[in-house]
């Protein structure tokens, strides 16, 4: 329980973090010095103390998305694991909850994308719909996988059946496949490289921040806040899944998930660093790839 | 052992769904060379360690379905100046959905199938039912002469791979006569693509079919 708590805090705390760490890794590799490691911050604090303006063609729902988005995926962090230490909340069927908390905070950033009535955000919102449809049912699939496999249904479970090493070479082959799918969706589902280009400003190409465009003040920040976290969410799913790192200590299990999160983020940092973004037509073949992954996860677990 | 051979068996598919969406020529071929390796070692890392003229039998046809078939076809490749398959009769993504929907097919009818003996995995039968069914798919689905070639390769290895699993006692008598009826078959295939190509200045065979009409 208390490192449950210790764990949601270093999230709070630490998920902009990693957009930093990301940033620096892509600097390194371009030759420049980059951004501070802590610019996320900075910027969340300066949007902060702006004032928002609104269009007279939005409505509520274009106020309301932010916070909810924000809610969301609080409502998934609570619900996450990373590696032994268990969830603050955890009950059998949490993984679908996890999944749709995530599927909200994106529903809610398209209505209000689309709330806008811009041209432009209607088209970014449209492929955010699209490749996440693929997406979810590779997530979906690779989770119910692992969860055939331990015969369990709460992601605390999996990810200490996981984590402690509990499962014999066949299933590792599972958590293989696992891992790679879920990679895919979670630079599939936070923007990042192949799929969207999170440098690019209003560009046709972009999916991501093409949504975000008439957002600004406290509503930008708590969207920026909220991608950060579902980075971290996702990340530690991810970690917690694909590494067998038994230890006897929860502390030192705990810390030992930060650094591997970490780790994450600069793998992440050398897969933007080295991949051009996919052309759009492409897109969709290696989230089906994913998805395929998943399902031959799923073909060896139900042996 | 049996978790090597696991990893490779999912190797193995994974490589078919590789060629059912890749457009590039050059990776097709690399993957065939390179599924080949992978069904050459399987009937190595069984529980007792082969004799050691079945190694050297496995070593040849290996050998051969790695490199010197391989070559030929890229020196077609070469000689053609093909580079990518455009405008295959069925799309990259919707070729991938089709080999799930094969794949489960062949899950369904290799659970029916019992191994004469065990060891190899569940799996083993549905990997290589699956690679026959991608060979035929590739000969039937794509245009171009050489990934109906690579699709024939594929379809051996995948027969190749049903006999070691079904191995009791000799089935390297078997699979020599299948090899060298394939390498009959790309050697002529080899030599017909070329001349085609020189013939009509293309290798596209749904061309080739309706060139009569056009005249």
């Amino acid at each position: 329980m208390r490192y449950a708590l210790l764990h949601i805090l270093f999230a709070l705390a630490f998920a902009p973090l990693l957009a930093g760490v990301i940033n620096r890794v892509k600097a390194f590799f371009g030759g420049r010095r980059g951004p501070s490691l802590l610019q996320l911050y900075y910027d969340l604090f300066k949007l902060l103390r702006k004032g928002a303006v609104y269009s007279r063609t939005t409505s509520w729902v274009f106020r309301a998305g932010p916070c909810i988005a924000l809610a969301a995926v609080l409502l998934a962090l609570v619900l996450t694991p990373l590696g032994t230490t268990p969830a603050l909340l955890a009950f059998p069927g949490d993984l679908l909850l996890v999944v749709y908390a995530l599927g909200l905070m994106r529903f809610v950033t398209v209505l209000a994308a689309l709330d806008t009535g811009s041209a432009f955000e209607g088209m970014g919102a449209s492929r955010e719909v699209q490749f996440s449809a693929l997406a979810e049912v590779a997530l979906l699939v690779g989770l119910l996988a692992v969860a055939a496999r331990v015969e369990a249904f709460s992601l605390s479970v999996l990810a200490r059946q996981a984590w402690s090493g509990g499962m014999a070479w066949p299933s590792d082959a599972i958590l293989l496949l696992v891992a790679a799918a879920l990679l895919v969706v979670l630079l599939a589902e936070n923007a990042r490289l192949p799929f969207d280009d999170p440098n690019t400003h209003l560009e046709l190409t972009m999916i991501h921040e093409v949504m975000i465009l008439d957002h600004g003040g406290v509503d930008l920040a708590m969207i920026e806040y909220a991608s950060a976290l579902k980075l971290w969410v996702m990340g530690a799913i991810l970690v917690s899944l694909a590494l067998p790192l038994p230890t006897a200590q929860p502390m030192l299990n705990l810390v030992a998930g930060l650094g591997a999160i970490m780790v994450l983020a600069l793998l992440i940092g050398v897969i933007e660093s080295v991949m051009a973004r996919l052309r759009l037509v492409r897109v969709p073949q290696l989230l089906v790839t994913a998805g395929i992954l998943s399902f031959l996860a799923v073909m060896v677990a139900m042996r | 052992m049996q978790a090597v051979r696991e990893i490779l068996v999912i190797v193995l598919i994974l490589l078919n769904f590789r060629l059912l969406g890749t457009s590039r020529l050059g990776a097709c071929v690399q993957t065939v060379a390179l599924q080949a390796v992978v069904i050459g070692l399987l009937p190595l890392l069984g529980p007792r360690l082969p004799a050691p003229w079945v190694i050297a039998m496995v070593a040849a046809a290996t050998l051969v379905k790695a490199v010197v078939l391989p070559a030929l076809v890229r020196r077609a490749l070469r000689e053609t100046g093909v580079v990518r398959e455009l405008e295959p009769l069925m799309g990259y993504t919707l070729s991938i959905l089709t080999g799930t929907g094969l794949l489960v097919l062949c899950y369904l009818a290799g659970r029916q199938l019992q191994l004469p003996q065990g060891g190899a995995g569940q799996l083993l039968i549905p990997a290589t039912l699956f690679t026959m069914l991608t060979g035929l798919f590739l000969i039937v689905a794509r245009r171009k002469a050489i990934t109906q070639v690579l699709g024939f390769l594929v379809l051996e290895n995948g027969i190749y791979l049903f006999g070691v699993a079904f191995a009791v006692h000799e089935p390297w008598l078997v699979q020599t006569g299948v090899l060298l009826d394939v390498f009959a078959a790309v050697f002529v295939m080899g030599i017909t693509i070329y001349q085609i190509n020189r013939e009509f200045d293309h290798i596209d065979t749904d061309r080739l079919s309706t060139q009569g009409l056009k005249r």
